[in-house]
């Protein structure tokens, strides 16, 4: 058995796919186990592999995007249709058939009447009820892989970062920890510390404003008003102690860019105060608004066996029973010494993706005051030596764990290849909103808030 | 009813600048409606491709059906110009009518959310008329009547009392006036998720000079409504009339009593709507139900009491 099979058993026998890509002449996979990545590369001269696809249905649309990318041929693959290129069906894109009785479609999108990302939905529905929802995507493709390949370190942490920019401090922290450990630096401890601290500061920022338009999107904008204040009190702060709202560009390979000292840190320590007393108010008016609830429980349930199956991280699987969080396994410092829980609910439904982000809230106010207490001193970067190799990275950004791999050679990357949680979680959106009315579906989808540029690339 | 035009686009302002002060925003100026409107009338109409004469005409057809409507609702004044012609229930059939109307404009284009939008109306209205109609029915046995201006004259003089009926009759009104204006929790007026829309989503393909008269139809519509509840529940302070001369004193009386009216329904609306999440749509039917019972309910409690 060679290491690809073996990959493909170790699939089979229950572990998770973290990514498929491809490059040119090679197709490259990775998988989890425990606390194990292993990455599995098959040269393909003729550009033909067998696919996963069949066996695996989470790996059906990275091997149709790497198929449109890197022309890679995967052979059985059920779905023959393209998924990123538009080019190769432009007008006529084949949707998958339906037949029933009564049965009538809705388009939606791309273009949304919201000011929100491209995406196009196609709804199937039998009155109100949905029978099928088809997403297409790939409206916001950039070709990010195609510029990172040959752009020089500085350029690629940027690109990086902008991959999806909601989750840029994640990102930035995913390339540089492949980066460093391509080539075997270690940055210094307040730098990690450093980074974990804007990482929690992101998720806050994202919980507070996906808590606020879940219940927007249930008609009640009391609690989004609430919450963007909270938001905005977050953003601020991040503004004045790092110099930039998102923190975009913050974190660079080798360390971070800049540091907190005692006034910065006393900014945050007043905006967790005022958070963990505005915050619980919140979750009160949310818990027993009964109107609101009535929405949410219930609604857009997803299976816990398909959550498990595509390896759906962050929110979205720990709402449905899988408990994992890239923070704690694989892990890496500094949460590997810090106190945290995982909050994990089983019931799937809009409702405990709700809770799952209000209790990660909570941790992440933890987590901080942990670390603003016990700042390592240090300097905040080192410089990186111009060698060659490859790098793995698995890191917890707000959706959920973003997975990045690259190859670095004379201070140039080679390439690399990201791949953004929604990856799975737009597949588990469709079977989520199955069976539910489509009124509903803007309620299921935000709770899901899949990222349209970190999949599009 | 010059009078009422102009007032309308002024109460939808203020209602939507409660709901933004009660969510801590400074929201839009109130007089925003109107510029909407003038903004709007401004604009070159884009028209679907398919669209029939219907859908051309639907929009100044559902305004003077509404218009006509909210003339024969007294306000400020009992006697109007037009209140001998109409009772309650030509007003109700007016408003059906404007909706059927826009119900077919929305089917007209052939587009999805168009016959979404058209058909969770048709399911709305379908109970909201019969919940309408048990209404008037319990006023009309009350006051002796079913001429607004009659009704309202009637229970002025107080020689109603206070009657449960009244106050069936009030819940299950103000269930129905929610439901006819598409707020909140039946259909959200604020919404921009095209799959959740009711009025919305029937006039998502109207635009310029079009939409400016369904907007206005739209607020004439709130604007009728909450009149006539306060006209039938609250007539106190209302200008006499009808023997043809008007005192103007008491018409200007009149009219501040009636604008602090609307303006104290308007901040209730407001308030109403921030606290309540919107309904999940099979939920509608029951809510609606239950406006029905209550017409009933009122009804038959008159006949008892009245021992008919």
């Amino acid at each position: 058995m060679n290491r690809w099979e073996e990959g493909i058993a170790r699939l089979a026998a229950g572990a998770t796919l973290l990514s498929l890509w491809g490059e040119v002449g090679r197709v490259h996979i990775a998988v989890l186990e425990g606390d194990a990545i292993s990455h599995v590369v098959r040269d393909c001269p003729d550009g033909r592999y067998p696919a996963l696809g069949a066996r695996f249905p989470q790996a059906i649309r990275l091997e149709r995007a790497a198929r449109d990318l890197y022309g890679l041929d995967p052979i059985g693959l059920p779905d023959r249709r393209p998924w990123l290129d538009h080019g190769r069906a432009p007008n006529a894109y084949p949707f998958l058939p339906v037949e029933g009785e009564g049965l009538h479609q809705i388009p939606v999108g791309p273009v949304h009447a919201g000011i929100i990302e491209p995406g196009h939905f196609r709804f199937t529905c039998d009155g109100e009820t949905v029978v099928r929802l088809e997403a297409r995507l790939g409206y916001v493709h950039r070709g990010v892989e195609r510029l990172m390949a040959g752009a020089d370190l500085d350029f690629a942490a940027k690109l990086a970062g902008r991959i999806s920019g909601d989750s840029t401090v994640a990102y930035a922290i995913a390339f540089a920890q492949a980066i460093e450990a391509a080539l075997d630096a270690a940055p210094p401890r307040r730098a990690l510390w450093l980074r974990a601290i804007m990482a929690e500061i992101e998720r806050l920022a994202n919980h507070f404003g996906d808590i606020g338009a879940i219940c927007n999107d249930g008609g009640f904008p009391l609690m989004q008003a609430h919450c963007a204040i909270l938001r905005e009190r977050v953003l601020r702060a991040a503004e004045s102690c790092f110099g930039h709202r998102l923190m975009m560009d913050c974190v660079v390979p080798g360390g971070v860019k800049s540091d907190l000292d005692l006034d910065k840190i006393k900014i945050f320590t007043a905006m967790i105060s005022e958070i963990r007393e505005r915050f619980p108010a919140l979750v009160t008016l949310y818990d027993l608004t009964a109107s609101l609830q009535d929405r949410t429980n219930g609604t857009g349930g997803l299976r816990a066996d398909l959550a498990r199956g595509f390896g759906a991280g962050g929110v979205i699987g720990r709402a449905s029973g899988r408990d994992f969080d890239a923070r704690r396994s694989p892990g890496y410092e500094p949460y590997e010494a810090a106190a945290f829980t995982v909050p994990v609910r089983t019931e799937g439904d809009v409702n405990a993706r709700v809770w799952i982000r209000i209790e990660e809230v909570e941790q992440s106010l933890g987590l901080l005051t942990q670390w603003l207490e016990t700042l390592p001193g240090g300097g905040i970067a080192v410089d990186l030596p111009r060698s060659t190799g490859e790098g793995i990275a698995l890191v917890e950004g707000f959706r959920g764990d973003i997975f990045l791999w690259l190859a670095v050679a004379g201070g140039k990357i080679r390439h690399c290849h990201a791949r953004d949680p929604s990856w799975f979680h737009w597949p588990l959106l469709e079977a989520a909103v199955e069976g539910n009315i489509i009124a509903d579906f803007p309620l299921c989808n935000k709770s899901f808030n899949g990222s349209y540029a970190g999949h599009d690339l | 009813m010059v009078l009422v035009l102009l007032a309308a686009p002024l109460l939808t302002g203020f209602v939507r600048k409660v709901k933004a002060r009660l969510q801590r925003r400074r929201g839009a100026s109130l007089i925003q409606p109107y510029r909407d409107l003038r903004r709007l009338l401004g604009k070159e109409a884009v028209i679907a491709e398919n669209a029939s004469w219907l859908f051309r005409t639907a929009p100044y057809l559902i305004f003077a059906l509404t218009w006509v409507a909210a003339s024969m609702v007294p306000t400020f004044a009992g006697g109007l110009m037009f209140s001998w012609t109409g009772d309650l229930i030509v007003i109700i059939a007016l408003l059906g009518a404007a909706r059927f109307l826009l119900a077919l404009a929305g089917l007209d284009i052939g587009t999805g959310f168009g016959g979404i939008g058209a058909s969770r109306e048709m399911m709305i209205a379908s109970l909201a008329e019969p919940a309408m109609l048990m209404i008037v029915v319990t006023l009309a046995l009350i006051a002796g009547s079913t001429e607004l201006a009659t009704i309202a004259g009637y229970l002025e003089t107080g020689a109603a009392g206070l009657r449960i009926s009244l106050a069936l009759a009030l819940v299950a009104f103000a269930i129905v006036a929610l439901a006819e204006n598409g707020r909140l929790p039946v259909d959200n007026p604020a919404t921009h998720l095209e799959l959740t829309m009711v009025h919305e989503a029937m006039v998502l393909e109207y635009s310029a000079r079009h939409l400016a008269m369904l907007e206005l139809a739209a607020s004439l519509k709130l604007l009728l409504t909450i009149s006539m509840i306060v006209a039938i529940f609250f007539p106190f302070g209302m200008a006499g009339g009808g023997d043809g001369l008007i005192d103007i004193a008491a018409c200007a009386r009149g009219g501040l009593v009636w604008g602090g009216k609307l303006a104290a329904a308007g901040a209730l609306l407001g308030g109403f709507e921030t606290a309540i999440a919107k309904m999940r749509v099979f939920r509608i039917p029951g809510l609606l139900g239950i406006a029905l019972m209550l017409g009933l309910l009122g009804t038959l409690l008159l006949y008892i009491s009245q021992g008919l």
